[in-house]
């Protein structure tokens, strides 16, 4: 088994980095490598065994977190994390699936699979790292972008509404959903813990800065400006409605947990359904055997 | 090693095409399907999910083609054997993920039942339009092989041939099936299991830390197998990646990989690929010919023969990797290559390429939406033996 052991003369996040890929490529003040050090240490609360996690990311700035985790990991297509790791999980139920993106990947090109597989309940973990735009094309305007916001795409500032992410995924099925942000690294890792307890699709986004391409074009200062920002501007109520959770430029980030609810998973459903509906002739899957390891 | 039995329905069955094909992926031991519903190949997917729970497989109907194309390359990293079904407008929708299992070497297997195009065109009539398509689709340079049935016999038979290259190789592998061969029933023999063979997973034995997860090995040129879960710590990228998995975006990386990543097949082209002759010797003229226009090709070199023509039969079976070196031998023997399609003009680009001005050749297109007459292609065999 893999269960890490903790050296005390190394910081405790390394043995779940792929080391000999560092330096990573995000840019200084970028918050995604703060989620990373997160699931860490929320890997190391939960006593995951390693060799049953699987990361699958899509494109972007945070689809290269699956680059950097020493644990079996999937860089797939723009978009298409979500129907990969579902393909995956019911290939091999015993894994345990996190799909690691962004807000363009997850919610733009692969918005579709996104709410597909909340409907059906895949149990998979999504980690959704949302800096509110573009970042590895350069700043263009996302789906979750606010308005009057300057992007590469849009000069003058955005006119399209954004989603409100939490809203969404709860509406499409999740049985969990939390937001925070970068700022809240303790309860950011405490949440993701309980969400890989959870059987079923589990959600968490986690706001983002990106000093380089939106703060720096918006003028809104550097990364601690933005720490700043979310120190003043969070507001921690678990249980606030989704509908109410909406980001706007400079407003309220409400944050906490908003959904923790049980219904049954896809696996479980039609291993279910198809036992009652075929009885004794039903052949259920079976792990899949690595002839040779 | 040969078939699971529990996968395989040994007997004499009345099947169309369509329903041949998902029995041979179930005796190449296809345990996973992810499908889109669409015209004319529906009757896959529908077969297999009304199979699966029966013998240990299990089918998800995603939401669009590019769902279900990489849906099946998750569960081959999970462990299963896989594959999906699509035709024309679902087809192209898969393009993307083509690449990507070529770039991460996923074996998988796609069923094409091509129908007439442009975009929605001809739902349930025939085409051979997507012969071009399957071997250059996704962007960047890479190699497929693709198969071409004529029976619903062959859909059974090579759906297995391309489980066992796909596992061989490592690479997507296409049963180009179309909307004729996919909805005509005929008698399709399934064997003992014990008499068909599976190309086994080549599973590495060495151990995590000594395993590069992209090293060739061997003169399929193909790294070993990992599954996810059995503490490898794989990495997969569709990025240019060296023999680690590591992202390494350098030109020389670049040559070594997707120089590779054909050569493996190229390399091993008289071992893929497959076709059928007759009367090839002393012959005037050869009809080239694959999928459902092989047999319209067949009654026109009776009639031909019946002439007292000099007709041979060359059926491509293997339509990509082309095979070159059998059709340069041929057209130095003959005078010309007639080659009817049911398309404007696709894979006698390849014939002429690899006649090399040897002989001549002559295209008998149709635009799809039925077969050709077989008069049609009497008429271009009597004007080529002139």
């Amino acid at each position: 088994m893999s269960m890490v052991e903790i050296d005390t003369n190394q910081n405790p996040v390394e043995p779940f980095l792929r080391m000999d890929r560092m330096p990573h490529i995000w840019c200084p003040g970028c918050g995604i490598g703060t989620t990373v050090n997160a699931f860490s240490r929320a890997l190391i609360e939960s006593e995951t065994d390693l060799s049953k996690v699987a990361v699958v990311s899509g494109i972007g700035c945070t689809g290269r977190v699956a680059g950097y985790v020493n644990m079996d990991s999937f860089h797939t297509t723009h978009g298409r994390a979500i129907p990969f790791a579902t393909g995956l999980k019911l290939a091999n139920p015993s894994l345990n699936v996190i799909v690691y993106s962004g807000d363009g990947d997850l919610f733009a090109i692969g918005g579709n699979h996104l709410i597909h597989a909340a409907r059906r309940n895949i149990d998979l973990k999504v980690i959704c790292v949302n800096n509110l735009i573009y970042a590895m094309t350069g700043g263009q305007t996302a789906p979750t972008t606010p308005n009057d916001v300057i992007t590469s795409t849009a000069p003058y500032g955005t006119y399209d509404p954004a989603f409100n992410i939490p809203h969404l995924v709860e509406a499409a099925g999740a049985v969990y959903v939390a937001r925070w942000t970068t700022f809240h690294v303790k309860q950011l890792a405490k949440s993701m813990n309980e969400m890989f307890q959870k059987k079923g699709f589990g959600f968490i986004e986690v706001i983002s800065p990106c000093p380089t391409l939106y703060q720096r074009r918006n003028k809104m200062g550097e990364a601690l400006d933005a720490m700043k920002a979310y120190k003043e501007m969070s507001k921690v109520k678990h249980g606030c409605p989704t509908s109410e959770v909406g980001l706007t430029k400079a407003g309220e980030i409400i944050v906490g947990k908003f959904v923790d609810r049980d219904r049954p998973h896809y696996d479980e459903m039609m291993r279910g359904h198809l036992r009652e509906s075929l009885g004794e002739e039903y052949v259920e899957a079976e792990e899949p055997v690595c002839s040779g390891c | 090693m040969h078939a699971d039995p529990i996968g395989v329905m040994t007997g004499s069955h009345f099947l169309d095409g369509d329903h041949a094909a998902c029995e041979g992926a179930l005796a190449a031991g296809a345990r996973f399907t992810a499908g889109y519903p669409i015209t004319p190949s529906t009757e896959v997917v529908e077969r297999f999910a009304a199979r699966a729970p029966h013998v240990g497989g299990t089918f998800i109907q995603m939401e669009d083609e590019l769902a279900a194309s990489i849906a099946i390359q998750g569960a081959v990293w999970g462990g299963a054997k896989a594959f999906t079904v699509t035709s024309g407008p679902g087809f192209s929708l898969m393009m993307e993920h083509i690449g990507y299992a070529a770039m991460t070497e996923t074996p998988c297997v796609f069923i094409d039942v091509q129908r007439g195009g442009p975009s929605t065109g001809l739902p349930t009539l025939p085409a051979q339009a997507d012969m071009m398509q399957v071997r250059w689709g996704s962007h960047g340079d890479y190699e497929v092989i693709a198969l071409c049935p004529n029976s619903p016999q062959e859909c059974f038979d090579l759906t297995i041939q391309a489980f066992n290259f796909s596992e061989k190789y490592r690479l997507p592998v296409f049963v180009m099936m179309d909307e004729v061969v996919g909805h005509m029933t005929e008698k399709v023999v399934i064997p003992e299991a014990d008499q068909i063979y599976v190309e086994p997973r080549r599973y590495t034995k060495i151990p995590p830390d000594e395993f590069l997860a992209f090293k060739p090995v061997g003169e399929e040129q193909c790294p070993e197998m990992v599954m996810a879960g059995e503490g490898y710590k794989i990495h997969v990228t569709g990025l240019t990646h060296d023999e680690r998995g590591y992202p390494n975006m350098t030109p020389p990386i670049q040559d070594t990989l997707v120089r590779r990543l054909c050569s493996k097949i190229r390399d091993n082209e008289e071992k893929i690929c497959l076709f059928e002759e007759d009367g090839i010797e002393g012959a005037d003229v050869v009809v080239v010919s694959y999928g459902i226009t092989s047999r319209v090709a067949q009654r026109a070199i009776g009639m031909a023969r019946e002439q007292g023509l000099k007709v041979g039969k060359f059926r491509i079976i293997t339509a990509w990797p082309f095979p070159e070196k059998r059709m340069k031998e041929i057209a130095s023997k003959v005078k010309a290559l007639v080659v009817p399609e049911l398309n404007l003009g696709q894979m006698v680009r390849e014939v002429e390429r690899a006649a090399g001005g040897k002989a001549k050749t002559i295209a008998v297109s149709h635009a799809g939406g039925s077969v050709h007459n077989p008069e049609e292609i009497l008429k271009a065999i009597v004007e080529a033996a002139r």
